[in-house]
């Protein structure tokens, strides 16, 4: 079982191939090229204020995503928890009276607790990620519809609002939400490339074996990883009530699979260890100006569907090339 | 052997389902009458399946209920099918998710003797089904289509349609009938496919708040003059006045919907929604069942279609366009 124990340091795969970050950054140039030859009204400050304000939920949801797929996870709950909490912090304020601020804290603190759950699931049970999350999907799902009897929960506080507020920049309006998103994945981009920490996370998905053998209670790490992810499926949970200004039980059950594509089209690697958490900010722009793009070009939105799905596949392709290569 | 007592847990539980399922479905000879919706989530099809339960406990039947996992889920349909006929139905009423895919499986109910009623929405062929209980989609779009054009009077329409999404027969109908009503020229009830002439942004809402919210956006960026919205439902025309509000427009803009839930009457009260038109499901349902028990007793099948009604729901009436008010929407709406 056990390797010879010579423990290599962990290796913290932080060196990003080029191919796979050029490649988002290319298919966004051109497709911005190819949005404004279509519309001039692509190329302006409230098309990008659109994409932010559009993509912010499933970007924070993606940020959490990344986090599992670094260590060689998948979340397929993300979604339905980001709705189970959405729903106890509107239902928590608007019926049961609960001071706003503190039904978020709730809030937070059940999708971070669920999200940890994911994570005793796949180091106690020896779970793999794809089946735990599969039947956490299944469980949050019912509970957030047995929990709201399948109603939307409207007239909320003002707290309840605020990310979806808005404030202008030369005279674009950016909503709060798009703002913390940004800051969230700031903060994400240090811890991931500049603690200790961080660096862990990536050897988990390159050699367990190896950072468990360097000392590192990896089992402790991953329920961590979990926790966290779920603490910002809480936060893009507060994102989406802001934005929608009500609680929706039947949100999130496309949003798990659109977090992936976000992940992946911002090349990280599914198997593990290798990309950035930017890169995943990278493919949920991509996303949100294809939506917005072929809008404005006046084209019928299941070609929205069929580009991203070329996307996902020459993403992928390119993260296989490249690794290959190396 | 943490995995030993697991499994034995899991084994358990699986018994102890099956043996509750058996006890259920042996219970006595009382008819048994299957409904499927598209979703068990959407409070239009919570209260058909309350009307149904309503209806099967006053006539003694046994009411068995399965749905698809989300709108289009066609699989899960057909194996809800499957099911009911296995637990020995006689009567299914199906909201078809997709109107073609369920056919097949239709037809072997069918040829096993089972009466099959398509609620809300037709199957194509509509040959397909025994009959169909339903809105006239159509004319609920051809109402809020007439009573936007008296609405809008000589104000010049720039018109964003918020549809269901691509080749589904209720969205096209309603769309097609809001335009007819609307006095765009050249479309009719036999147009197959969505019409557009005259519509200044179409978006696919998936009848989704925050995908209606979305679309909406995207539509005022191509076009700031839209000052008409056609929503395919009031979850699609509340994410359109979040949008609209937030670009500061939604005093000038006029927005028209259908359905009628209670959720959506009540923007009608608050004038967020100009007009809406409401149907039925209640209604739709215990008329299934009254019609399933009826087969079982007598053998005699219902056929063609009937229609459940329609009501415009509006506090703005306009001349010529026959309307209910807010206050009997509410008291006739679903949903909370």
């Amino acid at each position: 079982m056990t390797q010879p124990t010579t423990a290599p340091p962990a290796k913290s795969g932080f060196q990003m191939p080029s191919l796979s970050t050029l490649g988002p950054l290319i298919a966004l140039l051109l497709a911005c090229i190819f949005f404004a030859t279509q519309s001039d009204r692509f190329l302006t400050g409230n098309t990008l204020s659109l994409v932010l304000k559009q993509i912010s939920y499933v970007a924070v949801l993606a940020i959490g995503q990344t986090l599992i797929i670094l260590t060689a996870g998948i979340d397929l709950s993300c979604g339905v928890i980001m709705a189970l909490g959405s729903m106890v912090m509107t239902k928590l304020a608007v019926e049961q009276g609960v001071p706003a601020v503190l039904a978020i804290l709730l809030g937070l603190a059940l999708t971070t607790v669920i999200g940890g759950l994911n994570g005793v699931l796949i180091t106690r049970l020896r779970l793999p990620p794809f089946i735990a999350t599969l039947g956490m999907y299944g469980i949050v799902f019912a509970t957030t519809q047995i929990y709201s009897n399948a109603q939307t929960i409207n007239n909320l506080p003002p707290a309840l609002n605020f990310l979806g507020n808005t404030f202008n920049v030369l005279g674009v309006p950016f909503t709060f939400g798009a703002v913390l998103m940004v800051l969230l994945f700031a903060l994400a981009w240090f811890f991931l490339g500049s603690t200790a920490t961080g660096r862990h996370v990536y050897a988990l998905g390159n050699n367990p074996e190896a950072v468990r053998l360097s000392g590192i209670f990896t089992d402790r790490l991953l329920i961590g990883v979990y926790a966290t992810a779920g603490l910002f499926y809480g936060i893009a949970a507060l994102i989406l009530v802001g934005r929608v200004g009500a609680g929706d039980p039947n949100a999130g059950q496309t949003e798990n699979l659109e977090s992936i594509t976000a992940a992946v089209l911002g090349g990280t690697s599914l198997f593990g260890g290798r990309g950035n958490v930017l890169g995943t900010l990278l493919g949920a722009i991509i996303v949100g100006v294809f939506r917005v793009g072929l809008t404005l070009a006046g084209v019928n939105s299941v070609y929205q569907v069929l580009i991203t799905g070329i996307l996902i596949i020459l993403a992928v392709a390119t993260d296989q090339f490249s690794r290959r290569k190396s | 052997m943490q995995k030993a007592k697991v499994f034995a847990a899991t084994a358990t539980l699986a018994l102890t389902a099956a043996a509750v399922v058996t006890s259920a479905l042996a219970q006595g000879s009382q008819p048994i009458i299957g409904l499927i919706t598209k979703t068990d989530t959407n409070p239009f099809f919570v209260k058909m399946k309350e009307g149904a339960q309503k209806e099967a406990t006053r006539l003694g039947a046994k009411l068995m209920t399965g749905a698809g996992k989300s709108d289009g889920d066609n699989a899960g349909q057909v194996t809800a099918i499957e099911n009911m006929v296995a637990a020995g139905a006689k009567t299914i009423l199906i909201t078809p998710s997709d109107s073609k895919a369920i056919v097949p499986a239709i037809a072997k109910a069918r040829a096993a003797g089972v009466m099959v009623i398509a609620l809300d929405s037709p199957t194509e062929p509509a040959s397909a089904v025994d009959a169909l209980f339903a809105t006239n989609n159509y004319n609920a779009g051809l109402l809020i289509g007439q009573w936007a054009k008296k609405t809008m009077g000589s104000k010049k329409a720039v018109i964003a349609t918020l549809d269901l999404f691509p080749g589904q027969p209720v969205g096209i109908a309603r769309h097609n009938g809001f335009l007819e009503g609307f006095g765009v020229a050249g479309v009719t009830s036999k147009s197959m496919s969505q019409v557009n002439t005259s519509v200044a942004c179409a978006q696919d809402s998936f009848g989704d708040q925050a995908k209606g919210q979305t679309a909406m956006e995207n539509c005022l960026q191509k076009n700031p003059d839209i000052n008409l919205v056609y929503t395919i439902n009031e979850p699609a025309a509340a994410g359109a006045y979040q949008a609209l509000k937030a670009a500061g427009k939604e005093k000038d803009v006029l927005i028209v919907s259908v359905d009628g839930g209670c959720a959506g009457v009540r923007n009608v009260e608050a004038g967020v929604i100009g007009a809406t038109s409401q149907q039925y499901p209640l209604k739709m349902a215990s008329m299934g069942v009254a019609a399933g028990v009826n087969y079982a007793k007598t053998g005699k099948k219902v056929s063609g279609y009937t229609d459940t009604g329609v009501n415009l729901i509006t506090n703005k009436p306009a001349a010529g366009v026959k309307s209910q008010t807010g206050k009997y929407g509410l008291a006739n709406c679903w949903g909370q």
